[in-house]
């Protein structure tokens, strides 16, 4: 039999060189006439250690990284082919490396594991046992069994998803939607990429779970225009899964139809938001909708409709697989389950790490991330994207938890963090939250709108000394009627990045009255 | 443009992408993907045409066409660059990284070469923030970029 080799097609891997790896090493191996074929697989989620590739071995894979295209001939000399431990790129077994051992794969199971198109492999792993107990189940049960794990929207938000269901399971309607918001445009986060990229079968399984559960027989993904190997992947998975019969009008042999579309946004980062996210999906200006009337009772076109993130949909094929209480016994306090942590910007060890919600932020970023990349002390680290907060290290003794990090004045977010070291300027972040606001703001409601603007302007007062004080409460002042008066979170959460630099870093803001003074 | 004029081959070639595509639920974003798929800006004379076959005014198209960052109404250069401009690409020299390139363009944010050939636009995350700074040309994705990167990249773009 042919040796495997896995080669990642994620996009992080494809930026690091993954493609021209995959040529060279093809070449090699035709050219020398080894028996082995590449396998593109999804990232396992060090990315640190991109491109990682893997062989496989009968003691299991064995990975080398990060291997570059001039790595392949010295690699191959060194015994690559039988896993073999000469290279300085060796690894060892890839099960072994601490941060993919310490982790609780759950939603992530197959990525990075499997080849990301290959039904054969996504049911060899566990893929379609979801769906096969949801086909056997009343839609109320399975609604049941997901209110029970404890599921909350990955999305940021935090919505129990069982709740969520359970409102359009109730409305009576011709025609429900489930929608899934793969708009991911917060920095640091790249879960539902890696997902769509990686292990896109286990989507549209958790997305037909859903319209099982809610009487849904259409489906929408929207995703960003910025994720181009996403959307070829994804959908390739859709018609795979259409031809396989999990997709159509009768969902592996069942009674209930299902089927699903991809979407693809525009460039408009206010799109995450899901009232945003449907008039984009309906062709009009990405514009934020009041509510109510809740999208679970009208939504997309005016019927109900599920709007969840890709990790929530994501995490139903496991839950319905194991049970709810399997789900639930992860986790602490009203955060349940896993968590894909994404480690992004300055750290050692950047990438994804799926885990039990718990770990404080300290063990995150100075224990599994390893501290910053370039060795300097940590600054702050950004928690929940461009609206989370900034968490100084005097208070990494946070835990990972909804209601834990919102009593510290943060959000977990879509759990994507980013590490800073002791050269960022906290006034330079703090009026980039302002400025990306104003940027992106929809337009609807006057407080992000108009607030984003002047909140810039008066961030270049303080930086230019002039009334520093006065400019400091004018900015509070304006937080707050941002934070209560805005209609989504894009307005209503960039003061949580701007005040805790304010707050947790005032060195930072007080202007060049400093260097007057010093003068 | 009036609609009554006789049609040019621009706005023949749209029509028939409006018209494969206006069945979609919700069919305007896609239709203004695949335009701009096609030629490489929403020219101003299809407006009226797709308002017409969707039954909009000219105003909602224009209003949609303007609110995505992503839809041009004028041609781009022969190459589109673009580097993230976000929080975790800034925590690792992203914008030093910019300004490099900036300075070796000899242009700003939006802003073509005189010769045509490279368009710079900022993007708000390319989903590269495990290996920042992140850019992408045409479609490319370069990770841990930086200036000489993203020259080479160019040079094996071509003109």
């Amino acid at each position: 039999m042919s040796i495997k080799i896995y080669v990642p097609r994620d996009s992080a891997a494809v930026a690091l060189g993954a493609n021209h790896l995959a040529k060279a090493l093809q070449y090699a191996i035709a050219s020398e006439g080894h028996d082995a074929i590449i396998v593109r697989n999804g990232s396992r989620g060090m990315h640190w250690l991109e491109t990682l590739i893997e062989v496989e071995t009968p003691e299991g894979r064995i990975a080398y990284g990060p291997v570059k295209a001039k790595d392949v001939e010295p690699l191959i000399e060194a015994g690559l082919l039988e896993g073999k431990s000469g290279h300085p790129l060796y690894l060892g077994p890839t099960e072994d490396i601490p941060f993919l051992k310490n982790q609780t794969r759950l939603t992530f199971a197959r990525c990075g594991v499997i080849d990301p198109l290959s039904l054969t492999d996504y049911e060899a792993h566990g893929g379609l046992k979801g769906l096969r107990s949801a086909l056997a189940m009343h839609a109320a049960d399975i609604v049941k069994e997901v209110t029970d794990s404890g599921l909350r929207g990955r999305g940021g938000a935090g919505f129990p998803t069982g709740v969520k269901w359970n409102t359009v399971l109730h409305a009576k309607a011709s025609q429900k939607y489930i929608v899934c918001n793969a708009d991911e445009g917060d920095s640091a986060t790249f879960a539902d990429r890696m997902i769509m990229e990686g292990d896109p079968f286990v989507l549209i399984e958790g997305m037909a779970i859903a319209g099982l559960a809610t009487g849904a027989t259409k489906g929408y993904i929207f995703t960003r225009s910025e994720y181009p190997l996403a959307i070829e992947v994804f959908n390739k998975a859709i018609t795979i899964a259409r031809e396989a019969g999990i997709l159509g009008s009768s969902v592996l042999g069942s009674h209930h139809a299902f089927d699903m579309e991809l979407r693809v946004g525009a460039g408009a980062y206010v799109c995450g938001e899901e009232t945003s996210l449907l008039n984009a999906l309906e062709g009009k200006r990405g514009v934020v909708r009041s509510k109510p009337p809740l999208p679970a009772l009208e939504g997309l076109f005016g019927k109900p409709t599920v709007v969840n993130n890709v990790i929530s949909l994501a995490s139903v094929p496991i839950i319905l697989d194991e049970g709810a209480e399997y789900y639930r016994d992860f986790g602490m306090g009203r955060s349940r389950g896993t968590i894909p942590i994404q480690i992004a910007g300055n750290a050692r060890h950047t990438g994804l790490y799926e885990t039990a919600f718990g770990l404080t932020l300290g063990e995150i970023v100075e224990g599994i991330g390893g501290g910053t990349a370039t060795g300097r002390p940590i600054k702050a680290a950004q928690v929940g994207g461009p609206l989370g907060a900034f968490f100084p290290p005097s208070m990494f003794d946070t835990p990972f938890d909804y209601e834990a990090f919102a009593a510290r004045g943060g959000l977990i977010g879509h759990a994507g963090i980013t590490v800073f070291d002791d050269s960022a300027d906290m006034l330079k972040m703090a009026r980039f939250a302002f400025e990306f606001c104003a940027v992106e703001s929809c337009g609807k409601c006057t407080p992000c709108r108009i607030g984003s603007t002047r909140g810039v302007e008066v961030m270049d007062k303080i930086a230019a000394g002039i009334e520093p004080k006065k400019s400091l409460d004018l900015v509070t002042d304006l937080c707050n009627t941002m934070k209560f008066g805005s209609l989504c979170a894009l307005g209503g959460f960039t003061p949580y990045p701007v005040m805790s630099a304010i707050t947790h870093f005032p060195d930072d803001f007080v202007g060049s009255t400093k260097l007057e003074a010093a003068e | 443009m009036n609609i009554h004029n006789p049609l040019g081959g621009v706005e023949l070639r749209a029509l028939e992408i409006v018209r494969e595509l206006k069945t979609l639920e919700g069919p305007l974003l896609p239709i203004l993907h695949a335009l701009h798929h096609e030629f490489g800006h929403i020219p101003q004379s299809v407006l009226p045409l797709i308002a017409k076959e969707l039954n909009l005014s000219r105003a909602e198209v224009y209003g949609v066409l303007t609110f995505y960052h992503d839809f041009r109404e004028d041609p781009a250069g022969r190459h589109v660059l673009k580097l993230c401009r976000a929080e975790a690409c800034q925590s690792i020299g992203g914008e030093a990284f910019c300004n490099s390139v900036r300075e070796a363009l000899g242009i700003d944010w939006h802003e073509t070469t005189p010769d045509g050939r490279v368009t710079l636009e900022p993007v708000f995350c390319l989903g590269l923030c495990s290996c920042a700074p992140a850019a992408m040309l045409d479609g490319e994705l370069i990770g841990r970029a930086d200036l000489a990167a993203v020259k080479a990249a160019l040079a094996e773009a071509g003109r």
